[in-house]
């Protein structure tokens, strides 16, 4: 945002009062504050207008495709490392199929990506949207392929080099607001009218980033805002030394040609899918990859959810009564708290014991043990009610519960408001297997 | 239009450290490697010197209780003896080094005596020829034992000799000392205590150049958020001229065959095998985007992903 001052010396400065304020100046400090909106001053002049706009704007631009709920979110991002604030929008994943394979090669393709949702820690992860490209040299055949997309309700990115194919794509889906990849040197004129006539967010492509910077900058000119960038990604090299230039450029240097999200097209290989989750780290907005095999991209959407997580707001898992392997009325029950590392960690040291057990999960806010206890999250109180609350009495009958070593202080407390008998854990989760023995058989 | 690429120019540089030492070196193995040394972040060429790619440390685990069932079957029955995996570890596997954990000697398992496992070295030493870092099992009375007598055995091989923690760190420390080993200094995801391990060691009169951190990898899924974040902070302060940050860092990624989703059985995610293969080469290459320089890994396969990705992020084929 621009300072009190800077805003001060693009307006009239005649002090008229016609935004209410008594001077221009005063004005323009609530401008900085964005207490007000600049349309509140009826003399300003465009030129000022757009400089405000532009000064304000966030260094890169957020764009979105696809429709309703499903929508995916790109860019506005403000940071280089996730420590100095946070990461915003996680990388959009994206399937692409093929409409050389044919309609069910493609229908099949389509389900594949739907199918790719799974919930963890409390979170839906999903590939977010589909890509359909041209390559049969069948326009009916790529249109019949973007309905068919169009429909799965997932946001679609339209891949054809050759606009007068793509419009007509364009038009079997505009009402769903797809992807319109991509503008290059070649194609430029004809894409970027496409795109304009038809409101869509459009990629736009060039191997060297001076050229890529020209022809975005070209785009915005002719009145293109919504606008995503694809560098050469040709190796993992190219990807990272682009991606990283245009994010630095984009948010050290305000560089506005560049102040778009990204886009990486990805091949089949294991090479091209560890090149994902560089684009996951490393600034790519979104990824669109040939094949997406599941054991790679169960591993990809935690490496996302990662690296997207607020350092501020520690993940959380949803407090309950757990069961980790088959538990019965005569298993171990033990307590921790809801921080997601914790809850896996302390898991992860009972499964390694292979004794079925119940696992507690107290609500702390997303705190560790110690954290917790010393903030008073973690109270006998709390425990107590947690064990109300989840029935744990009546699934275990062994009356008894296991407490972190940690917080042996809370044991008489907890004992006397649930009647149970207390046994101290370990003060490591990794004491645990040991513990868990004592109660096998 | 004339873009340049913005550049980012830091004063300092991460130093170099040197694991192993070969026969003209007074040691007997087949190379001296050599950590660190990059003025910049990870893999930044047209910024930075990077002189040495992050090294391939692969494990082996001395009692087959801590290498997961699936790991056994998938990885052969070489996981099963200590000296086999060492060796396939040098001859198919394209190991740089070698880390043997000698979980064994945890008094509270199987507590094999020093001596054992001081025989177990002096047989891996004389079996191949990688360089190597030896852990200790974390009971600090028992390691004191062990890691005296490792180093005597191993003196001249330029070992690193580990874990090193804030309230354990002095007999280990000795230890290396004595016979001109490295160390490896723990810290807890902790960038202050990192600094301050580094702070004791020095102190201690352990030399700079004899000194890599392990500012303990969290696996992805179970908190790599916050190494990733934390690599990157040591990264950046060590290059903002920080000297008692400087030193190379060590990240355990093997760490990644501990989480339970990426073995589970769950047809969803696809076959086991292969989804912790993903699991520990994402782990990896996270640790070295972030700044490790060396990485600690135990699957063939997911090393040979990890590789051909940081070869060619380095500027090679």
């Amino acid at each position: 945002m621009p300072t009190a001052m800077e805003i001060y010396k693009l307006l009239p400065k005649t002090n008229c009062g016609e935004c209410k304020f008594p001077t221009c100046l005063a004005f323009a400090m609530q401008l900085a504050n964005q207490k007000v909106a600049l349309e509140a001053c009826p003399h300003v002049s465009s030129e000022a207008k757009a400089a405000l706009e532009e000064s304000g704007a966030p260094p890169i631009r957020l764009v979105t495709f696809g429709a309703g709920e499903l929508a995916a979110k790109m860019g506005d991002e403000t940071q280089l490392f996730r420590h100095d604030k946070t990461f915003y929008n996680p990388t959009v994943l994206g399937l692409i199929a093929d409409d050389s394979d044919g309609l069910d090669g493609v229908k099949s393709k389509l389900d594949e990506a739907q199918a790719m949702s799974f919930e963890r820690v409390g979170q839906i992860l999903r590939v977010d949207s589909v890509a359909i490209r041209h390559s049969s040299g069948s326009p009916e055949d790529f249109v019949a392929a973007v309905k068919a997309a169009a429909e799965k309700g997932l946001p679609v990115t339209i891949m054809c080099d050759d606009p007068a194919i793509a419009s007509k794509a364009v038009e079997a889906c505009a009402d769903k607001k797809p992807l319109l990849y991509r503008a290059t040197a070649s194609n430029f004129d004809d894409m970027v009218a496409l795109a304009k006539d038809k409101s869509l967010p459009l990629v736009v492509s060039a191997p060297g980033l001076d050229e890529l910077a020209e022809l975005a900058d070209k785009a915005k000119k002719a009145g293109l805002n919504d606008l995503v960038l694809e560098p050469g990604v040709q190796t993992s090299a190219d990807m990272l030394v682009n991606m990283t230039a245009i994010r630095r450029a984009a948010v050290k240097n305000k560089f506005r040609p560049l102040g778009f999200p990204t886009i990486a097209v990805l091949g089949p290989t294991e090479a091209e899918h560890m090149k994902a989750a560089l684009g996951v780290m490393k600034y790519s907005s979104a990824v669109l990859m040939d094949t997406m095999p599941r054991e790679m991209v169960y591993p990809l959407l935690a490496l996302r959810q990662n690296i997207f997580t607020d350092p501020q707001v520690p993940i959380q898992v949803k407090a309950g009564l757990y069961s980790v392997g088959e538990p019965t009325d005569k298993s171990p029950v033990m307590f921790t708290t809801n921080f997601s590392l914790t809850y896996f960690t302390v898991r992860a040291d009972i499964e390694k014991s292979k004794v079925p057990a119940w696992l507690l999960v107290v609500d702390t806010e997303g705190q560790s043990v110690m954290t917790a206890f010393a903030a008073g999250k973690l109270t006998p109180e709390s425990v107590a009610k947690a064990i109300e609350d989840f029935q744990v009495k009546e699934k275990s009958s062994r009356n008894e519960i296991i407490l972190p070593g940690m917080v042996s202080r809370m044991s008489g407390k907890l004992g006397e408001l649930t009647d149970m008998k207390i046994t101290v854990g370990p003060r490591e989760s990794s004491g645990l297997p040991k513990l868990m023995k004592t109660f096998s058989g | 239009m004339g873009f340049e690429l913005p550049k980012e120019k830091f004063g300092g540089r991460i130093k170099e450290v040197a694991i192993g030492a070969t026969k003209d070196q007074g040691g007997t193995r087949s190379a001296r490697l050599m950590a660190g040394g990059s003025n910049g972040l990870p893999f930044l060429k047209f910024e930075s010197e990077m002189p040495h790619l992050p090294l391939v440390a692969m494990d082996v685990v001395d009692t087959v209780r801590m290498v997961p069932e699936q790991l056994q079957e998938s990885m052969g029955a070489a996981v099963k003896d200590p000296l086999e995996w060492a060796k396939k570890c040098e001859a198919e596997w394209g190991a740089d080094l070698c880390v043997l954990k000698l979980q064994s000697a945890n008094p509270e398992e199987e507590d094999r005596p020093a001596e054992e496992l001081e025989g177990l070295v002096d047989k891996m030493l004389k079996s191949m020829a990688l360089p190597m870092v030896v852990y200790g099992c974390g009971f600090e009375e028992k390691d004191a034992k062990v890691m005296e007598k490792v180093s005597n055995i191993a003196k001249g091989e330029r070992l690193f000799l580990g874990l090193a923690e804030e309230k354990a760190y002095k007999s280990i420390a000795a230890a290396s000392m004595a016979n001109g080993h490295g160390i490896v200094a723990f810290s807890n995801l902790d960038i202050n205590l990192a600094k301050q391990m580094n702070i004791l060691l020095l102190d201690f009169g352990t030399k700079p150049e004899n000194i890599m951190m392990d500012p303990l990898m969290a696996p992805l899924g179970m908190g790599l958020e916050y190494s990733y974040s934390n690599i990157e902070r040591l990264r950046l302060g060590a290059l903002s001229g920080d000297p008692v940050l400087q030193m190379p860092m060590i990240c355990d990624c093997s760490c990644a065959w501990n989480v339970p989703e990426a073995l589970e059985d769950n047809p969803e995610h696809g076959s086991a095998e292969l989804r912790g293969v993903y699991w520990e080469a994402m782990t990896a290459l996270s640790a070295a985007v972030a700044g490790a320089d060396v990485v600690i890994m135990r699957h063939p396969r997911s090393i040979v992903m990890f590789r051909e990705t940081i070869n060619v992020l380095a500027g090679g084929e």
